[in-house]
């Protein structure tokens, strides 16, 4: 063809070609330059960068949820434990019929349309290798069941986890409180690291006072996953801390013996030891099974519980606030003598009511046509009110208020748990503070006796007896004995005194101690009747708190009222008196007297603290 | 001759004759071999070890190399002769296709032909060079405007019909490759910078044309991080998988990017990124070193060529090839848009790799034309 154009010139052409080859070449070194400066950009520089985002592609940590320690009683019985719970899952990606499935395990277990909406739901999220859960806390036959079909059922399988248990039920709800799913106002307060893998939380009690110990720490798992989210291997693995165990100075026996003798009467009982301020029993009646609150309770059932008429859910004997009534006069008695305002001998003459001068009223005292003439002695040991109309008047409520106050009155005692109330120990300044209104000496007349505006747990007036028991050494009630460490080694925890009291005379401290001996051994002490042939020495007083204000000419009639107005039965008590080993508060609620309903249940306890004879120790063993 | 005949003698000699007998070019295809090997390691890793896929690739390479050894064979005249009815029978079938093609993946590129299923759009990789140059070369060089004005049109039908399947990254090699040889063929600077000019104008005009996807790509380019899960995601996933292969690399069969399928269409398009991932930057530039020589060594036939038509045949192949494996590392590299253009030799696919195994078939004819005749 070229041979058609005269004119062509193929050195020229060649030329030209070569000239644009050179240039084409250049162009394409330039961009291939281009092209490795890129790979240097992204391999050299940029290698530590990009090697970071391989790494977080491909590697996950994976939060591991340490085991939650044990709680046991002093003795080692075991009040809280994890068990194993069966959770039934489905993999959808391992199921080649999802609805035929259903259908057949529908055959072999129960479970509600609400259930199946639920795991489709879920099946809409997950991804295809991942377990859906359908059923929850299958109970032993249905595991058996599962079990022996398991052929049948590809994909569906049996998923063990720990769930919290509480053996004793309702005998230690109130002490232990329970665990439940973390809410969403705690995840703000929990450590997001710590608590990544767990969903369970102490909301109340011992669960929830000693959550840092009992949860441990939480592990870590690195695994390799894929683009879809599988893991495929473990890279490396950091176990958790198990939660430690600890054990409680709770003596179940004795919690036994105290929900015993409480019996069906809502109320409280509290027995320290006031050596050392242990919790030796805490019952609160009724009380309420804590593990439906574990797994998750139902919104019915938790209504139930919290409005019944009798509160369950109310812990009494810490956040119960109650009149102490006559239960304050061994106190107000000390307080007297130690302050100089009497001797131990004055009398008063009791003719059944106490008038204020210029005073129309009558102050009541229990006993309508009164008591006599009474000394301190008597006046505490006969409960008479009329006597401590009369001392609390002379005392004042300026120097009754701090006495009080040194035993533990009006304020947290500090118990190493959850919902203390405080009481309230009225004073002065307290009443212009709240009623903006001045005090009244009346107020101090009936505070003599210990109603009023005066008000105390269960705890506290254990607490307060304890300490008249250990000669004003007021200790720290704890329920916390000692933290296991290490297998077979438990670091105790030391006892904490909160105060000492200054002692003027101890012979004001005898003479109240003996005044509250008569109380129990006397043939007219107010507990007299309820210990008889009692094998140890007893202080106790009992008290019989107001519900309502009876009307100046009416008269209180326990079988006219309505149950919920009748008086608080209340008992506090040590024993045995020369060396004392357990102080008791007893409270019941609505029971009328203190004598007849409260001072037994206390006895019973201390009988079975002290008296536990050998046959006794044999069972324990 | 004389060359030949220096090494006579012993077992050398003879693979020299026998290359010389079968008009092979004994570097060049040594190169090929080599990144045809390293295709297979790469994709051996990329495929989850799955060594069924290697030898199918394996296989289709056989076909390939048999392809680029018959074409070897045809001397350049035939290859003249052929060239317009070679161009012709191709945009026949692209408007074959476009009335009765097979669907694949939402673009319509395949023909069925019973037992052959492939894309007429190969034939142009192949037949718009041949055409180009055919027609370049029959006047004298540098063409005047009019010629170049055909030329263009002859460029832009089989482009206009490929891009409308749509299949743009083909589209582009194809117009390049046309391009390419009009450029070779010396037209004047001033006209050439015109057609950019234009190109440039009708960049909004193109735009307007594109579907979709097209447009999602080219702005996903321009911010990939815009769309980490959706488009922007390849970009990304090879982006880390290249740079975090670092130096030295993670080592053959250690990408966790790829082998955890965090890298898509790793076997295909992106294997270069699995590549890179697993050998680093040094296995990386070893690979576009042997690229560049196999750019270079078809630049030389193209220079050392007898006659204007070889030269731009021989020349647009080679640029084509270059701007082939440019775009793709361009792109997995994150400097260019993601084209669907493979990483020639080493992408997993059949095609492709016939049709530029048959492309250095001509290389290689073109330069044992030049040897005889020398």
């Amino acid at each position: 063809m070229a041979t058609r154009d005269p004119i062509r010139d193929h050195f020229f052409e060649a030329n030209l070609f070569r000239s644009r080859a050179i240039m084409a070449a250049t162009v394409c070194a330039a961009l291939l330059l281009l092209l490795a400066g890129r790979l240097f950009f992204l391999q050299g520089i940029g290698h530590s960068h990009y090697a970071t985002l391989s790494t977080s592609n491909r590697v996950r940590l994976m939060a591991v949820a340490p085991t939650r320690g044990l709680v046991f009683d002093r003795d080692g019985v075991l009040l809280a434990e994890n068990l194993p719970s069966y959770r039934l899952e489905l993999t959808p990606e391992s199921i080649p019929d999802m609805d035929r499935t259903l259908a057949s395990l529908h055959e072999l277990l129960e479970f509600s349309d609400n259930d199946v909406s639920r795991l489709r739901k879920a099946l809409r999220r997950k991804r295809p290798f991942e377990g859906i859960p359908l059923l929850d806390n299958l109970s032993d036959d249905q595991v058996a069941r599962m079990a022996a079909n398991r052929h049948r059922f590809p994909g569906v399988d049996i998923a063990a986890r720990l769930s919290r248990n509480y053996p004793l039920g309702d005998l230690t709800a109130h002490v232990l409180g329970y665990v439940g799913r973390i809410d969403e106002r705690e995840l703000l307060d929990l450590d997001p690291n710590n608590y990544s893998g767990t969903s369970y939380v102490g909301k109340i009690g011992i669960e929830k006072q000693y959550e840092d110990l009992l949860h441990g720490s939480v592990g870590f798992q690195q695994v390799e996953v894929n683009a879809e989210g599988r893991i495929l291997r473990v890279l490396e693995e950091m176990p958790p801390v198990p939660g430690k165990d600890i054990y409680l100075t709770l003596e179940i026996a004795l919690q036994t013996a105290a929900r015993e003798a409480l019996g069906e009467s809502s109320g409280a009982v509290v027995a320290l030891d006031p050596l050392n301020g242990d919790v030796l029993a805490m019952i609160s009646q009724p009380a309420f099974d804590p593990n439906p609150f574990v797994s998750g309770i139902s919104a019915s059932t938790y209504a139930e519980l919290s409005r019944a008429e009798e509160r369950p859910l109310f812990n009494r004997a810490l956040s119960g606030q109650y009149p102490p009534g006559s239960i304050i006069k061994p106190f107000l008695g000390l307080a007297a003598l130690e302050t100089g305002l009497q001797p131990v001998e004055r009398v008063q003459f009791c003719r059944g009511y106490y008038m204020l001068p210029n005073d129309e009223r009558r102050y009541r005292d229990w006993k309508k046509h009164g008591h006599g003439v009474v000394d301190l002695r008597a006046a505490i040991a006969q409960s008479c009110d009329v006597y401590f109309y009369d001392l609390a008047l002379r005392l004042g409520i300026d120097r009754i208020a701090p006495y009080l106050a040194a035993f533990g009155f009006g304020t947290h005692s500090g118990i190493d748990s959850t919902g203390e109330a405080e009481g309230l120990l009225p004073s002065r300044a307290w009443k212009r503070k709240m009623r903006n209104e001045p005090w009244f000496p009346g107020e101090t007349l009936i505070t003599g006796i210990g109603q009023g505006y005066l008000a105390a747990t269960p705890l506290q007036l254990a607490s307060a007896t304890a300490t008249l028991a250990s000669g004003g050494v007021r200790m720290r009630p704890r329920l916390l004995a000692s933290v296991a460490t290490a297998p077979g080694t438990r670091d105790t925890r030391g006892a904490q005194v909160l105060s000492r009291m200054e002692i003027v005379d101890q012979a004001h401290w005898e003479s109240i101690l003996a005044a509250m001996q008569d109380v129990v051994h006397d043939y007219r002490g107010t507990a007299f009747s309820s210990h008889r042939d009692v094998g140890y020495r007893v202080a106790g007083k009992t008290g019989t708190a107001q519900v309502v204000a009876i009307a100046q000419d009416g008269e209180y009639d326990a079988d006219k009222l309505a149950r919920e107005l009748r008086d608080h039965a209340l008992y506090v008590a040590y024993a045995p008196v020369r060396a004392p080993r357990i102080a008791v508060a007893v409270l019941v609620e609505h029971g009328g007297s203190g004598g007849r309903v409260a001072a037994p249940v206390a006895r019973r306890v201390m009988d079975e603290y002290l008296l536990r004879g050998t046959a006794a120790a044999e069972v324990r063993d | 001759m004389a060359r030949l005949s220096s090494g006579y003698g012993g077992r050398d000699s003879l693979l020299r004759l026998l290359a010389h007998f079968f008009r092979i070019d004994p570097p060049l295809l040594l190169a090929l071999l080599l990144l045809c090997a390293t295709g297979l390691v790469a994709l051996y890793s990329a495929s989850g070890q799955d060594l069924d896929t290697v030898l199918r690739q394996g296989l289709r390479m056989a076909v390939a190399f048999g392809a680029m050894l018959l074409l070897a064979q045809v001397p350049s005249r035939s290859l003249r002769l052929w060239a317009p009815w070679v161009y012709a029978g191709g945009v026949a079938l692209l408007i074959v296709v476009l009335v009765a093609g097979d669907v694949g993946k939402g673009a319509q590129r395949w023909l069925d032909l019973g037992v052959l299923r492939f894309q007429p759009s190969e034939i142009l990789k192949i037949g718009l060079p041949l055409a180009m140059a055919w027609y370049l070369s029959e006047r004298p060089l540098p063409p005047r405007l009019g010629r170049i004005l055909v030329a263009v049109v002859v460029t832009a039908v089989p482009c206009v019909l490929i891009a409308y399947q749509p299949d743009l990254g083909t589209a582009l090699l194809v117009c390049c490759s046309g391009l390419f040889a009009l450029f070779l063929s010396g037209m004047h600077w001033r006209l050439l910078l015109g057609f950019v000019a234009i190109a440039a104008a009708s960049t909004p005009v193109l735009w307007h044309f594109m579907h979709d996807y097209q447009r999602r790509r080219v702005l996903t380019f321009l911010n990939p991080e815009s769309d980490p899960l959706g488009s922007g995601y390849h970009i990304i996933q090879s982006k880390i998988a290249i740079g975090s292969g670092g130096t030295y690399g993670k080592g053959w069969l250690n990408g966790t990017q790829s082998n955890l399928d965090f890298l898509p269409e790793r076997s295909t398009d992106f294997v270069f990124a699995v590549y890179g991932e697993e050998f680093g930057f040094i296995g990386a530039v070893l690979l576009l070193l042997l690229y560049v020589f196999v750019v270079l060594r078809g630049l030389m036939f193209a220079v050392g060529a007898q006659d204007s038509f070889e030269r731009i045949l021989a020349g647009s192949l080679s640029l084509t090839f270059f701007f082939y494996l440019f775009v793709n590392i361009g792109m997995v590299t994150g400097l260019l848009p993601v084209v669907g253009v493979p990483l020639p030799l080493m992408s997993y696919g059949g095609t492709s790799m016939v049709t530029l195994m048959a492309g250095f078939g001509i290389l290689m004819a073109i330069n044992s034309h030049r040897r005889l005749l020398a």
